[in-house]
């Protein structure tokens, strides 16, 4: 087991390093200099030499990259362009919105889905299956921004229920059920797209499941319904569930950019949008590596949890 | 007694049960009917199989709608989409159906327009990426050995992105217009067509009819071409077609966020923008329903397409 997940570590590190240049490549290639950020108008050329060798932008390319490489890797990640402050720190502050967002959301979605998954399947064709099947697709194909937006102008303005927007409201961050409030929106938005990918995987893997011999053993073995449901069904149908819920854990790092910006979340997302309307490349580059590292790092972990959930898996290869 | 029972039997048809009557015809139509379906050309079976299916057709309908909507644009479209017509924030009214935004552009107009901006790049993203992914994953599958292993890493380094948000990232850098939204969306699209396309090409490859292919003296590139591509389409065009409908969202949500195509052009995510401003959102819904709805419409269409598509193929058994 432990030389298994070693095997696999390795294999990612190219991927990390290729990476980690794209990210490199693609802020260097854009027009502009990132020193013109820290140039005032009446600097004279000796002086804008000497910002442009404090920041290192002076030597080549190469040099850059792997100086900018081994900062990274030892946790300093620069210092943003428009605030100045350390961008670990930045992150770090707005990281646990996000988190905080992200994982309600997952929760709901997969607390809705699962049930309404197996229900949809153990009822294959009828009225009830199409009518959730029918819900997954307006769920896939309701714009987040347009969803965002509708909800806000429903229940938050037209019936003044929930918050229009933010975390909490300024004075009463203590307010636990102001901050509940406030989650609402946000959440049922990301939750309606995570659950109806998942209301789809679960019902393909119940159906797989049900066309299986061992099934018809159990029932003709007298088993009770609930009891196949239960050990037989959903444990054989959790491979599929793992795989989407591990391809969706990286998102949360990503976050939400559209759901943030509309309900003013002060999270990752909301960052990366003022960071692009500010030009923050170290910001940028922080943000885009760390959810590429999260996204390697939950492949890593599927394949993991495939071998734990499945000792065949383990043993066949 | 009896024989009226019998007449009544008769009546209700319960006996068509027993005497099978007329069924030596409808057993000879059915193995005709398999005959016929083996003799038509695969297009031909899947257009009559997504016939059948009244929700596909209707979509398809519904899309062909918005695809005339846009090439009708100037005809259809009531006023001049980018100039000023009318007066600034007014409600709809008769000339102006659905009122004007806040520069006096007609609405109706712009999300006539839109409709161009939301098929170009939706369309035009998902032919990008399908021609270099269908092309890497037919080399990856067939060829295998290096140049799949190299093919394969630079999928898992284009995957491990967050896919919206690097486009976003790259789109804004380079400067957002419908053009690069496009580009970019077709260049870092193409990795999970690209391995669906492999995974296919090693399903059909170790077939009997390519290694006769191969016996017969046929160079590789007839047999990826001829013999490989025609034989693993059906996932593509279910693929692509799903494609569009999350390229037409995509595109709409980074004109959302100012990040896509930019004003004065109409696009239906870039007529929502306004509609984070609470006041614009509460007073003038004219202003953000009706693109919000469009986009919805279209994304709805597409994706039923997609699915009726997939039925009728035969891509989901169940």
């Amino acid at each position: 087991m432990c030389s298994y997940v070693l095997k696999r570590l390795v294999v990612s590190l190219p991927v990390l390093f290729l990476i980690s240049v794209g990210a490199f490549v693609l802020v260097h290639l854009t027009p502009g200099d990132p020193a013109d950020m820290y140039i005032s108008p009446d600097m004279t050329l000796a002086q804008i030499e000497l910002t442009r060798s404090a920041l290192g932008l002076d030597k080549p390319w190469l040099i850059q990259y792997f100086e900018w490489i081994k900062n990274f890797i030892s946790g300093n990640f620069g210092f943003s362009f428009s605030s100045r402050q350390p961008v670990a720190e930045i992150i770090a502050q707005r990281l646990s919105p996000t988190l905080l967002l992200m994982s309600v959301s997952l929760l709901v979605a997969y607390l809705s889905a699962i049930p309404l998954g197996i229900v949809s399947a153990l009822n294959k064709n009828s009225w009830i299956d199409r009518s959730i099947i029918g819900w997954t697709f307006f769920n896939v194909s309701f714009p987040p921004f347009f969803l965002g937006l509708a909800l806000i102008y429903l229940l938050g303005i037209q019936l003044a229920i929930f918050p229009t927007g933010g975390m909490t409201v300024l004075g009463q961050e203590d307010d636990l059920l102001g901050r509940l409030m406030h989650l609402v929106l946000p959440v049922v938005v990301m939750a309606s797209q995570f659950s109806a990918n998942m209301i789809r995987y679960v019902r393909a893997s119940v159906l797989d499941v049900l066309d299986q011999n061992y099934i018809r053993t159990a029932v003709s073995k007298g088993l009770s319904e609930p009891y196949i449901l239960g050990s037989h069904i959903f444990r054989n149908s959790l491979i599929p569930m793992v795989t989407v819920i591990v391809t969706d854990l990286p998102k949360i790092i990503g976050g939400a950019v559209i759901t943030e910006q509309i309900f003013q979340w002060p999270g990752i997302g909301s960052l990366t949008v003022a960071a692009i309307n500010s030009r923050d490349y170290p910001i940028l580059m922080a943000i885009v590596i760390l959810s590429a590292v999260a996204v390697l790092l939950a492949n890593l972990l599927v394949d993991v949890l495939y071998a734990v959930i499945d000792p065949r898996i383990r043993y066949g290869k | 007694m009896n024989a009226d029972r019998f007449v009544l039997l008769g009546n209700t048809g319960a006996l068509d049960n027993i005497i099978p009557r007329g069924g030596c015809e409808e057993l000879e139509n059915k193995s005709f009917e398999a005959a016929e379906e083996a003799a038509e050309s695969w297009g031909k079976i899947t257009w009559r199989r997504f016939c059948q299916n009244k929700v596909a057709l209707g979509s398809l309908l519904l899309f062909l709608g918005i695809l005339l909507i846009a090439v009708l644009a100037p005809i259809i479209a009531p006023f001049n989409p980018n100039t000023t017509v009318g007066a600034f924030d007014a409600a709809p009214s008769a000339t102006h159906l659905l009122g004007t935004d806040d520069v006096g552009r007609d609405v109706l107009s712009r999300l006539i327009y839109g409709s161009r901006v939301s098929l170009i790049v939706g369309v035009g993203s998902v032919l990008i990426y399908a021609v270099i992914g269908i092309t890497l994953g037919l080399m990856s599958g067939y060829l295998g050995g290096a140049v799949d292993g190299v093919i394969m890493r630079i999928t898992e380094v284009f995957m491990a992105y967050p896919h919206f948000m690097i486009i976003m990232v790259i789109v804004s850098l380079i400067g957002p217009n419908m053009m690069t939204v496009m580009l970019v969306m077709g260049i870092m699209g193409w990795p999970p067509i690209c391995r669906l396309v492999r995974g296919e090409v090693l399903k059909v490859k170790s077939m009997d009819y390519i290694a006769s292919a191969i016996v017969t003296g046929y160079s590789p590139c007839t047999i990826v071409a001829k013999h490989i591509l025609p034989n693993v389409l059906s996932p593509i065009l279910v693929n692509a077609t799903f494609g569009i409908a999350s390229a037409i969202l995509m595109e709409a949500s980074l004109s959302f966020l100012g990040m896509g195509v930019q004003p004065p052009t109409a696009s239906w995510g870039n007529m929502l923008t306004s509609a984070q401003s609470l006041t614009i959102l509460s007073d003038e819904p004219w202003k953000w329903i009706p693109p919000g709805l469009a986009v919805l419409t279209a994304v709805l269409a597409v994706n039923f397409l997609g699915d009726g598509l997939n039925d009728a193929v035969g891509g989901r058994s169940k």
